[in-house]
């Protein structure tokens, strides 16, 4: 068998761009992913995406999926699916679990693109059944087309919140409300005035205090919350709901570059803790690579063009593209990232991206 | 329930206000609304954004680098085509015709819930908060496969509100009731 080169942990938009990339220069790469099918997050995104209309925008997510694994296909990228990897060791060994037994396995070049995970909140009744992640609900009704609960209640306004919100009303349930503790709405308007067109209200400055019921959660009490996010007395509000979506935010899924021993920093506009990386998307451990949600919570049309810098940053160094070449293309994907991470949403990542930057100068 | 929020806008209420809209360089005037149907961008926050521009065979959409600025609504060149409005994934571009009839205007907007409405079916028009505030009646469905699942829907509304009806209350069954 051909000896892998590259291999890519996570075949979500990331890991799947990094791949097609290295693999169309000629690098040998296998992504290793735990589900069934590759493809990650997008699956799950049936709306149509913001961006560049160069790049697919005004696309569904899906569509952009099922491009991604085609042209994965055609540029010879293997795939190893319903394959956990739980840790990596020295000399850039993974442990792979598959099924009923375990693999290690070495390539010289390593890819994390292992994307998020979500956030959870904690108030009274919150380990009561109906109470889940937005990201779960949105697994749950467009992946495996179930309708969690007739009425739900959405904690959180950002850009997740508002969607999921949206296709549960195309699934065919009902959202009571929207609250968010902030005296704004964090998402894009556009999708909040969908939302709102649908009949469904965003309250700011409020929050869930409590999840009520027997076996499962039958109410939701919610409040209105001052600048210090405290509860202000009589605003308190009964919801009938069954179900309760958390949409409070992202953190990388950064396991495993922990255990490889990646500096990491502290970046609360990227979703926390991420490893640091230079501009070819290199961490702090040379041949080790990181790419999309892993190296900060941003879209997917960014985590695409990180896994691209990657794939590319990769195969330059295994010697399948000339210096020259891999800049100039490097050059090509930077400034659509430039271009996705300005405005008033973005900017907050483009200066975080930057302070990596200058981390690794003063190292 | 009432919404919070100091000022009053698309950031704080999800719905852009008047001012936002009528500041915005995508809100046609009056006097370009009265000589035929256009269309009526409402998008009025820097997101990272532009097939609007690309979809628009007439330029009468502009973006521009980069793509964060606002949509630049060109109306003396839009001849109402639609072909702007499903590709929006902010859902952001109306058609509206207020030249339709005497006392009659028309609405175009995109819609993605189940069960569609039928020509000639009488809905409820919505406005941006999702109130009801008139009958309407269903002139157009359009879905044809280049729109990729967002179905354009024409409806005819009172003259007076054709600036107001955004889109139709959502007919649902819960999948629950038996
Ligand atoms: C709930 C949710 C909703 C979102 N909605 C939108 C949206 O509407 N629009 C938008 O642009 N962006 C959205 N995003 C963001 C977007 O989906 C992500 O930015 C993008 O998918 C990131 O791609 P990725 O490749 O980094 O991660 P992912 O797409 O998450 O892919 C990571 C893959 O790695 C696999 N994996 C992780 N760890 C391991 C391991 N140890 N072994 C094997 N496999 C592993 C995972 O199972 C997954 O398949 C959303 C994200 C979430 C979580
Ligand atoms: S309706 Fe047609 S002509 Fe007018 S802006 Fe949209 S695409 Fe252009
Ligand atoms: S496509 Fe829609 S959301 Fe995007 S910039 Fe144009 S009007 Fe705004």
């Amino acid at each position: 068998m051909e000896k892998t080169e590259i291999f890519v942990v996570g075949g979500g938009a990331a890991g799947m761009a990094a791949a097609i990339e290295a693999a169309r220069a000629g690098a040998k790469v296998t992504v290793i992913d735990e589900n069934e099918r590759p493809g990650g997050q997008l699956f799950k995104q049936i709306h149509k995406f913001f961006g560049s209309g160069v790049h697919r925008a005004g696309t569904r997510g899906m569509q952009i999926g099922r491009d991604l694994l085609k042209e994965a296909r055609e540029a010879g990228v293997k795939t190893r699916l319903n394959t956990v990897v739980y840790g990596i060791y020295p000399g850039k060994r993974l442990g792979l679990v598959c099924g009923d037994h375990t693999e290690e396995l070495t390539s010289p070049i390593i890819i994390l693109a292992t994307g998020a995970s979500e956030n959870a909140l904690a108030f009274p009744g919150w380990t009561l059944p109906g109470v889940m992640g937005a990201g779960a609900t949105q697994t749950l009704i467009n992946i495996n087309r179930v309708l969690p609960g007739r009425q739900a209640l959405m904690v959180g306004a950002g850009n997740v919140g508002l969607i999921v919100t949206y296709q549960l009303l195309q699934a065919g349930g009902d959202v009571a409300a929207i609250v968010e503790a902030l005296p704004y709405i964090g998402g894009y308007g556009v999708h909040a005035s969908k939302v709102r067109r649908a009949g469904v209200s965003i309250l700011t400055s409020h929050m869930v205090l409590r999840a009520e019921g027997n076996e499962s959660v039958e109410r939701a009490v919610i409040a209105q919350v001052d600048e210090k996010w405290q509860p202000v007395a009589g605003t308190e509000e009964v919801l009938e709901v069954d179900t309760i979506c958390l949409a409070v935010g992202l953190s990388p899924l950064a396991e495993l570059a922990w255990i490889a021993g990646c500096q990491f920093s502290y970046l609360p506009a990227l979703g926390g803790w991420v490893p640091v990386h230079d501009e070819n998307m290199e961490s702090s451990l040379q041949g080790i690579y990181v790419a999309g949600d892993l190296a900060g919570i941003e879209e997917a049309s960014t985590a695409m063009e990180e896994g691209r810098l990657a794939g590319l940053s990769a195969a330059e160094a295994l010697g399948y593209l000339s210096h020259e070449v891999a800049e100039t293309r490097k050059i090509e994907v930077q400034e659509r990232l430039a271009a996705l991470r300005i405005g008033s949403f973005g900017d907050g990542w483009a200066m975080a991206k930057k302070e990596f930057l200058r981390a690794r100068c003063e190292k | 329930m009432k919404q919070v929020g100091k000022e009053e806008g698309v950031r704080t209420t999800g719905i852009p206000s008047k001012e936002e809209l009528e500041a915005s360089p995508g809100y046609p005037n009056r006097e370009a609304l009265e000589r035929g149907p256009i269309v009526v961008i409402e998008c009025v926050q820097d997101i990272p954004c532009n097939p609007c521009e690309m979809a628009c065979p007439k330029g009468a959409i502009r973006i521009g680098n980069p793509i964060t600025q606002l949509p630049v609504f060109y109306a003396e060149r839009c001849d109402g085509c639609g072909r702007c409005i499903p590709i929006c994934p902010g859902q952001a571009i109306f058609r509206v015709d207020i030249t339709y009839a005497e006392d009659k205007a028309t609405v175009s907007f995109p819609y993605e819930f189940l069960p569609m409405p039928k020509k000639g079916d009488m809905v409820q028009g919505v406005n941006r908060a999702g109130k009801t505030v008139c009958e309407a009646e269903v002139l157009r469905v359009q879905k044809p496969k280049k729109f990729a699942h967002t179905a354009v829907i024409t409806v005819t509304v009172p003259k007076g509100l054709s600036m107001e009806v955004r889109s139709i209350k959502r007919n649902h069954e819960s999948p629950f009731s038996t």
